[in-house]
C-alpha cells in the first residue's frame, strides 16, 4: 500500500499550534493526515441526521466529516479524531463519533485530545498503529506461528523475550529494563538458552515496546511494531480467541493500553493516562513502601478489603499521600495493598476503558495481569470475569513472535 | 472613525458593511469557502504556535481548553482595541462562522465588559428581516462618531 490516508475529524489543533505536530507524526510512519472534503450542505444535513445537537460549528462539521466517511462518500485508510483536552462538549462528540465510526465501518479510529503541549512523539505509536491496522490487514490476520522465531519487547519497565516453535514458546526471558540494548540482549540470551537454539537457528525476529526501533535495528528485525497491535495479537492469540469480539486491558509501567478488537485486530484503542498513578508504577510504589516483593503484591490484596482504606491514585503523589496515611493510621498492608489495586483499576477504568466498548472477554495481559489484587478490582469494576493467559506478562514478545513468522519464506 | 468589533469575525460581508460606513472593522477577513478543504469550519491558514495559547493566558486560564486560548490571542487584542461592536447571533455559515463555541461565549462577554456601543441583532431569516437587519446596522454604524456614507 502507498501511503496510508488517515481523514481527521477535528476542532482545535490548529487554533492549539499542534496541527503540524498530528501532520508531523503521521508524515514519520508512511502515512497523511487529510481533511474530508464536504460542502456547507452536507454539514447542515450531517449534524441535523446525526442528532447531537452542539453548539461549536468545528464540531458539527466534525460529525458531518464521519458521516461522509460512513456513508462512503470520502475514502480514507483510517480516522483520526482530536479535540481540545477539558472541553466537555468537544469530549462527547469525540466518544460518539469513534463509537459510530467503529460501528459503522472497518475504518480503524483513534482519538485523542490534546493540548498546546502535544508532540509528534507523544503522537507516534497511536498513528503507528493506525497505520499498520490499514496496511497491514493480512499479517495481523495470522493466527497461527509458525517456523522459529524470536520476539522482543522492550518496556519501559521491563524487557521480555520469547522464542517460539511451531506454534510452542519454547523459551522466554524477563529482566527490569536498565540499559535499553544490554537488557534486550540479555533476555534474547535467556530465551535462547531455554528453548536450546541458537541465534542463527532463529528464522525471523520481531520487536515491540518503547525501544522496538533502537533494538530491531540493532538485532536486524524483520518486523518492528508498536505495542497496540502486537499487544492485541498476542492477548486473543493466547487467550484462544482469535474470532470475534474482545477487549484487551494492558495496564503498563509507563502507560497503559485498553484495545477494543474485532477477529484480532484492534478496531479502537486508548493509549495513555493522567498519570502515572494510574500505571504498575503506583503499585511498584506501594509494594516497596509496604516491604514486599510486587510479586508479593497480588496475593497479599487478595487477603484485604480495599473499602477499608480511602485511596485516590488519580495523581501519583495524592496517591503516595493515601498510601502513607492509611499506613500511619494502622491501616493493615492487606487493605492498603488492596486499595492501592482498586485505585488503580478505577482509574483506568474511569479514564480509559469509558473510551473503549468493553465486550467480553476481557482480557488482561502485561506484567500487572499477574497482580490477582489488580484482576479481581477490575472484574468487580467490569462485573465480569477477566481472562488472565498464560505468558500473559510476555504478551509483547508472543505477539511478536507470532506475527515474525509471516516473515518466514514460503509460510 | 470607529474601530468596530465584527461577530462573526470572518464575515466579509459584515466586514464591508462597517468599511462602507467609514469605519475600521476588526475582523478576521478570511473566506469561508463553500468547499471545505481546511481544518475547521472558518479555516484560516493560520500560523499559529504553542506559543500563542500561552499568550491567550491573558484572556482564559490554563484550565481553559488550548483551542480557546489560541482563538484568545488572535481576538483577544481586537476586542482591547475595538469601540465599538456588531455582534450577529445564529448566523448562517456561509455569512461567517467561528469554529468554538466557548471562544464564542467569551469573546461576547469580553465585548460586554468594555462597555463600549454593541448593537446585538438576529441573523435574518426572510427577505423581509434582511431589510431590517441591514438598516439596523447601517443606523448603528451611522451613529457611531465618525459614521457616514
Amino acid at each position: 500500500m502507498s501511503k496510508v490516508r488517515i481523514a481527521q475529524l477535528a476542532c482545535g489543533p490548529e487554533y492549539s499550534g499542534v496541527q503540524n505536530e498530528i501532520a508531523e507524526a503521521a508524515r514519520s510512519v508512511d502515512a497523511e493526515i487529510f481533511f474530508p472534503d464536504i460542502t456547507l450542505k452536507d454539514i447542515r444535513s450531517g449534524y441535523d441526521m446525526f442528532g447531537l445537537d452542539v453548539r461549536s460549528p468545528d464540531l458539527k462539521l466534525a460529525i458531518a466529516r464521519a458521516r461522509a466517511l460512513v456513508e462512503g462518500k470520502v475514502e480514507a485508510d483510517a480516522v483520526f479524531i482530536a479535540t481540545c483536552f477539558r472541553c466537555a462538549e468537544a469530549a462527547i462528540v469525540r466518544n460518539e463519533l469513534r463509537r459510530y465510526i467503529h460501528e459503522n465501518s472497518r475504518l480503524p479510529v483513534v482519538s485523542y485530545s490534546f493540548t498546546e503541549r502535544t508532540t509528534a512523539g507523544t503522537l507516534l505509536t497511536r498513528m503507528e498503529a493506525l497505520t499498520t491496522i490499514a496496511r497491514r490487514r493480512a499479517l495481523l490476520a495470522r493466527e497461527v506461528q509458525e517456523g522459529l522465531t524470536l520476539g522482543v519487547d522492550s518496556g519501559s519497565s521491563t524487557t521480555k523475550a520469547v522464542v517460539m516453535r511451531d506454534n510452542q514458546i519454547i523459551g522466554t526471558g524477563w529482566l527490569p529494563t536498565t540499559a535499553v540494548l544490554k537488557s534486550a540482549e540479555d533476555v534474547i540470551e535467556l530465551a535462547l538458552k531455554e528453548a536450546g537454539v541458537t541465534r542463527d537457528e532463529i528464522q525471523a525476529t520481531g520487536t515491540t515496546g518503547y525501544g522496538r526501533f533502537l533494538v530491531g535495528e540493532k538485532i536486524g528485525a524483520d518486523l518492528i511494531q508498536e505495542e497496540l497491535t502486537v499487544n492485541s495479537k498476542g492477548a486473543v492469540y493466547l487467550a484462544d480467541s482469535q474470532h470475534g469480539p474482545s477487549t484487551v486491558i494492558d495496564i503498563g509501567g509507563m502507560d497503559n493500553k485498553a484495545i477494543s478488537v474485532q477477529d484480532g485486530i484492534p478496531g479502537t484503542f486508548t493509549m495513555g493516562g493522567i498519570c502515572a498513578g494510574a500505571s504498575g508504577r503506583f503499585l511498584e510504589m506501594t509494594a516497596k513502601r509496604l516491604g514486599v516483593d510486587i510479586t508479593e503484591l497480588g496475593p497479599l490484596a487478595m487477603k484485604g478489603m480495599s473499602t477499608m482504606v480511602p485511596m485516590n491514585s488519580y495523581c501519583i503523589v495524592f496517591g503516595t499521600q493515601s498510601l502513607v496515611n492509611a499506613l500511619a493510621a494502622g491501616s493493615s498492608p492487606e487493605d492498603v495493598a488492596a486499595a492501592a489495586c482498586h485505585s488503580v483499576a478505577e482509574q483506568v477504568f474511569e479514564q480509559q476503558l469509558q473510551e473503549v466498548d468493553i465486550k467480553e472477554p476481557v482480557i488482561m495481559v502485561g506484567g500487572t495481569s499477574l497482580i490477582q489484587g489488580l484482576v479481581r478490582a477490575m472484574g468487580d469494576l467490569l462485573q465480569t470475569e477477566i481472562v488472565v493467559p498464560h505468558h500473559s506478562q510476555y504478551i509483547g514478545a508472543v505477539g511478536s513472535s507470532l506475527l515474525a513468522s509471516g516473515f518466514i519464506k514460503g509460510t | 472613525m470607529a474601530k468596530v468589533f465584527i461577530y462573526p469575525t470572518t464575515s466579509l460581508i459584515l466586514s464591508d458593511l462597517v468599511a462602507r460606513f467609514g469605519h475600521q472593522p476588526l475582523s478576521a477577513a478570511l473566506q469561508v469557502r463553500e468547499k471545505i478543504q481546511t481544518a475547521g469550519l472558518e479555516s484560516p491558514p493560520l500560523q499559529i504556535t504553542p506559543e500563542d495559547p500561552k499568550k491567550g493566558l491573558k484572556y482564559a486560564a490554563v484550565e481553559v481548553p488550548s483551542g480557546v486560548r489560541g482563538r484568545m490571542s488572535l481576538y483577544g487584542p481586537m476586542i482591547e482595541e475595538a469601540e465599538a461592536a456588531v455582534i450577529i447571533h445564529d448566523a448562517d455559515f456561509s455569512f461567517g462562522c467561528m469554529g468554538c463555541a466557548r471562544t464564542n461565549e467569551l469573546i461576547q462577554f469580553l465585548l460586554r465588559k468594555r462597555e463600549i456601543p454593541i448593537l446585538d441583532i438576529r441573523y435574518p431569516r426572510s427577505d423581509d428581516e434582511g431589510v431590517e437587519f441591514v438598516a439596523a446596522i447601517r443606523k448603528f454604524l451611522q451613529d457611531l462618531p465618525g459614521g457616514g456614507a
